[in-house]
């Protein structure tokens, strides 16, 4: 890896990371909802210091450069994201239809 | 003379034109029969008239779909201490004149849930043949699972009795299209089904749940409900009856 290329990875990890505790403090983010960029964040960050570990998994996956490992990771990071949250739309789905119900009860019952 | 407590439940979405017919002929059939509307969040007067025609009205804050204000009636009938319920569309499709034939039969406790199917009434009901197909698959799947014919899996015209509401009122209940892969779910949680010949007319207002790309999502959803019903764990202890 260049080290153009490093300084520019670190330089973006450094960034998700920053924001993303910024968000937290700032509790415009939850904790819980965090913990996946800070994952990708801390990734970025061993990938781009740790030439050799990048080699290695590239040689691993059977991909022929660098940046295809980077890409194939940040895809799977996506979907991995995407299913994530897809299963707190799904909590929060339910949590919605049982809070709308209960609402609907009770209005009917204080009418009576 | 029935002795128990029954309910009516009618879920109901921007049915201003028909809820007041559908009620009185309620009305007409059944005497003083407790009936509640479940305002499925419409926008126009359907919750309005319904009390006006003398029904318990529940309003839902907005549109959560029929299997929601479904579930909604049976919380609501839970908590009131109803023995029965029948379930019925607001559109005017389900002949009132059956309530008390569903009535009459659960209170025989032969049968835990009554189906009322369409299909082993001797007057013709007409459907697309799309439609035929898919009522046609998800029925053999379900007799097929529960051993057991079943012609008519997705009639929502039903009786249940308290344990089955006690069932459904958990968050297993799928609200999503509830039809053939809650008769599974009843079946294995130890329910018995059973269906009565009722009479359905056509959908005048052709205003259904199975319209534009949805029959695509039914089937698929449907597939995979049954799928996953089949791979959980049996649902246990619900049919008090059973145990007495």
């Amino acid at each position: 890896m260049f080290i153009r290329q490093q300084v520019v990875a670190i330089t973006i990890a450094v960034i998700i990371f920053v924001t993303i505790i910024e968000l937290v403090r700032k509790r415009k983010l939850r904790e819980e909802y965090s913990w996946l960029w800070l994952v990708t964040g801390a990734g970025l960050f061993v990938f781009a210091v740790w030439s050799g570990l990048l080699k290695t998994v590239t040689q691993f996956i059977g991909a022929s450069v660098s940046t295809s490992t980077i890409f194939f990771f940040g895809i799977i990071f996506l979907i991995v994201l995407n299913l994530y949250f897809s299963i707190v739309i799904s909590a929060f789905a339910r949590q919605i239809k049982n809070l709308s119900q209960e609402l609907a009860l009770l209005k009917n019952k204080t009418r009576k | 003379m029935l002795m128990e407590k029954a309910l009516v439940i009618i879920p109901a979405y921007n049915e201003a034109r028909n809820i007041a017919r559908v009620i009185g002929e309620i009305r007409k059939h059944n005497g003083s029969i407790d009936i509640l509307t479940v305002n499925d969040g419409s926008s126009d007067a359907t919750p309005e008239i319904a009390a006006a025609c003398g029904s318990a009205v529940v309003s839902l804050p907005f549109n959560l779909g029929y299997g929601v204000a479904l579930q909604t009636g049976y919380k609501y009938a839970l908590r009131e201490g109803y023995d029965y319920v029948v379930q019925m569309d607001a559109d005017g499709q389900h002949d009132p004149q059956y309530i008390g034939k569903f009535l009459e039969e659960i209170a025989k406790k032969e049968a835990d849930v009554l189906i009322g199917s369409r299909f082993l009434s001797e007057k013709c009901y007409k459907i697309s043949w799309a439609r035929a197909m898919g009522m046609g698959l998800f029925s053999g799947i379900s007799s097929f699972i529960i051993k057991q014919r079943v012609t008519d899996s997705t009639s929502g015209y039903q009786c249940i009795d308290k344990d089955v509401l006690g069932f459904f009122v958990n968050d297993i209940y799928p609200c999503d299209y509830p039809d053939a892969d809650v008769i599974i779910m009843l079946h294995l949680a130890g329910f018995r089904i059973q269906e009565i010949p009722v009479v359905m007319l056509a959908n005048n207002e052709n205003k259904t749940m199975h319209s534009g790309i949805r029959p695509l999502y039914y089937v698929f959803k449907m597939f995979l409900s049954i799928f996953v019903t089949l791979l959980r764990k049996r649902p246990s202890g619900y049919r008090r009856s059973a145990c007495s």
